[in-house]
């Protein structure tokens, strides 16, 4: 497909340019950058003035629900809620039913990816069979069927001797291991973040100790195995401390976080609120800070949204029974954006952290607007207020704890391989 | 003044008028109890659930008996007997329920907040008879009815309250009620029992030592030691628990000479409480469940929009 975006703010961090120019992509490919370009007769145009022009943002950590769980959200609709809020590649993760811990699995989400998403759909597998903890999954088929990464996630590896072979039988494979870190037995039966909300509410606890002991695991693995990990939602100040230390001496270590962990609080719980429940759960006022400066100073390389869709039968509960997570897509810019505004990040910089680096956490040809790169571009309407309704999403679920929030900040245009999939 | 809430879920929301009131009416009430013929008619016609998700004698029971001497109708569903076993959702339960116009439905649940969860659904008034570790308001009221009955006021008193306060929704009642009332609460328990921020809740002394918070105590309330919740990792034995925070004769003595021991009930003898104490003449226990009847009449009374009793 062929695009001409003219006259936006082309923001993009692996070049370091920030400057206003046109962007001509040919055949789904970055032909050119520059003023002034023209195209062909017929050549579709974006009047990109007053808007950004970055390279496609990624989102490395959601939750498609396909196969399996189809209910709550699927291939097209998760990757329409993607399209919708600035995406062009989401990397999807393996607790579907059945996990995504074979070929097979692998080959069914990417194939139907092919035939129905809107965006570039990247499966993440499971470490171990089964997401079981119990033996490793096939990586290296995994990965020959276009997986990015292998994670548990929902649960912990809380073998550490199968976590260590994990990291050096993924290095060996040359696949990301994406680490859901949680000390289960300090978890318990908790199910919001341990602290004065939690007394008050009579809600049991979760403790930051049972995130930071296996973030701290983790670490000490990858030392240990001279092997990267990525660590998924980080949520304490106590996370950020470990990887800024470990990073100091040389840790190949790289994490992310949500947007719901540097905007919320436990506060949020109150009422009951299951659309405040997720795993890791909403934290204190300190640990929201450190999240920020933990953006702020590049210990944090990504933010992804775990993106978890469910559907009301399972929100819509006692917040005991609720099942944890909120769905994240199309709220994700705005909310990132607003660190812009506090000045935690400069546009750069946030760029990296919704682009670039995912795309270099994973190993992907994203992430950037090089000549030559795939044409994956989302167009920013970065003063665009809008209100966030549950009508309007377009993921097939609505936990979300921002319905009604007030939002700046929107994508125009989402266009993957030079074909605009989202419009506003 | 009337009392102004569809529903009693938690002593957090009870102003110190609402409160003096309900315990007013309780005490006008209670005569009632006396008589020879227990009943007057002011809820006939009214029709009261009593949801219990969670084993109760104590409090279904009072329930229940005010409810009678009130001539509502009382209707018991317990959750084994109920269809709660075939996975039916509470949401559910309570849309069934509804369609059976109930008046009042006072409910026990495991969870905290599904009294807030229920009131949202339902049209009718809804009484919170213990959510999880959240609060247990007619619990709370009917302990203030006590300690006020005993030394005439609430305001200035000092109470006590050992044990397990993190598991206890009838600590944190007394904590919002007492502290609302202008009582002062010192609490004592084992660390791993102690909830975090727990003396930003109320007008809350958090002691180390039991001793400490029964000094000079007018009220020495004991929570329930429950074994089965909180055997595996909390506390090494029964044992160990009972010689640090049991209240026996000896502690006993550093509160007031006229204090008064409360316990919520079911004692564990032996643990919390060494049966001497529980049988003194200090212990009030009996008569909490006494108060008990009168507080939750006066709950019902009031959520139907009863006007103050004279």
């Amino acid at each position: 497909m062929n695009l001409l975006i003219k006259g936006g703010r082309v923001i993009d961090p692996s070049q370091g340019i920030d400057e206003t120019m046109d962007v001509l992509i040919a055949d789904g490919v970055i032909l050119e950058l520059g003023q002034g370009l023209t195209a062909p007769e017929g050549t579709p145009t974006i009047d990109a003035s007053g808007l950004l022009v970055t390279p496609g943002l990624i989102d490395m950590h959601v939750h498609l629900r396909d196969p399996g769980l189809e209910y709550k959200e699927d291939i097209a609709t998760g990757s329409r809620a993607a399209a919708a809020g600035g995406f062009t590649s989401v990397a999807c993760m393996p607790n579907t039913s059945p996990v995504i811990d074979n070929k097979a699995v692998a080959c069914y989400v990417v194939n139907k990816a092919k035939s129905e998403a809107l965006v570039n759909v990247f499966p993440v597998g499971s470490i171990t069979k089964g997401s079981k903890g119990d033996s490793l999954a096939e990586m290296g088929d995994l990965k020959e069927a276009g997986c990015v990464a292998v994670s548990d996630d929902g649960k912990p590896v809380c073998n550490s001797e199968l976590m260590r072979r994990a990291l050096e039988y993924a290095k060996g494979v040359g696949i990301t291991v994406i680490s859901h870190s949680e000390d289960l037995a300090l978890v318990g039966e908790g199910v919001m973040n341990e602290g004065f909300v939690s007394t008050e509410l009579g809600l049991k606890g979760i403790p930051w100790a049972a995130e930071d002991i296996a973030v701290a695991r983790e670490v000490y693995l990858a030392e240990f195995a001279a092997a990267p990990v990525h660590i998924a939602h980080i949520s304490t100040a106590g996370s950020a401390r470990i990887i800024r230390n470990a990073k100091a001496r040389g840790v190949k270590v790289t994490c992310e976080t949500a947007p719901h962990y540097f905007t919320l609080t436990d506060d949020a719980v109150r009422g009951y609120n299951t659309n405040a429940k997720m795993n890791p759960p909403l934290r204190g006022e300190s640990d929201v800070a450190a999240m920020k400066a933990a953006l702020a100073d590049g210990t944090i390389d990504a933010i992804a949204t775990d993106h978890a869709p469910h559907h009301p039968d399972e929100k819509d509960v006692e917040f005991n029974v609720a099942l944890n997570g909120i769905v994240g897509l199309e709220t994700s810019l705005p909310l990132s954006l607003k660190l812009v505004e506090e000045g935690v990040l400069d546009l750069k910089g946030l760029v990296s952290v919704m682009s670039c680096n995912p795309a270099k956490i994973l190993g992907i040809d994203r992430g950037t607007l090089r000549v030559g790169a795939v044409g994956d571009v989302t167009v920013i309407d970065p003063g665009k207020e809008w209100q966030v309704e549950a009508d309007k999403l377009e993921s097939k679920s609505k936990n979300s704890p921002f319905l009604g929030w007030k939002m700046k900040g929107k994508a125009a245009y989402t266009v993957v391989k030079g074909q605009v999939v989202y419009q506003a | 003044m009337g009392f102004r809430h569809k529903d009693i879920i938690a002593l957090k929301d009870l102003t110190k008028q609402e409160i003096e009131l309900l315990l007013d009416t309780a005490d006008n009430l209670s005569e009632i109890n006396q008589r020879d013929i227990k009943k007057v008619p002011t809820l006939r016609g009214k029709t009261v659930i009593n949801l219990f998700y969670e084993a109760s004698t104590r409090t279904r029971t009072s329930f229940e008996i005010a409810a009678k001497r009130l001539s509502a109708d009382a209707v018991n569903i317990t959750a084994s007997t109920s269809s709660v076993v075939k996975g039916e959702t509470l949401s559910d339960t309570a849309a069934n329920i509804l369609a059976m116009k109930p008046d009042i439905i006072v409910m026990r649940h495991s969870v905290s907040g599904a009294h807030e969860y229920l009131a949202k659904r339902v049209s009718c008034s809804v009484i919170n008879a213990g959510d999880g570790a959240h609060e247990h308001p007619s619990q709370g009221l009917l302990d203030m009815l006590t300690m006020r009955q005993k030394f005439g006021k609430l305001a200035g008193l000092k109470v006590a309250i050992v044990g397990d306060i993190t598991h206890s929704r009838v600590a944190r009642s007394n904590i919002y009620g007492l502290t609302t009332m202008g009582a002062q609460v010192f609490l004592a328990g084992p660390p791993t029992m102690m909830p975090p921020g727990i003396e930003r809740l109320g007008n809350v002394t958090v002691c180390k030592d039991m001793r400490e918070a029964v000094d000079q105590a007018d009220v020495v309330m004991m929570l329930r030691i429950q074994l089965e919740r909180q055997g595996k990792t909390l506390l090494p034995s029964m044992r160990e628990y009972s010689r640090y925070f049991g209240l026996n004769p000896a502690v006993l003595a550093l509160a007031k000479k006229d204090a008064i021991v409360m316990h919520p009930g079911p004692i564990n003898r032996g643990v919390e409480l060494a049966s001497s104490v529980a049988d003194c003449d200090q212990s009030a226990i009996l008569k909490q469940v006494e108060n008990g009847v009168a507080v939750r009449m006066a709950m019902l009374y009031h959520v139907c929009g009863g006007e103050p009793v004279e």
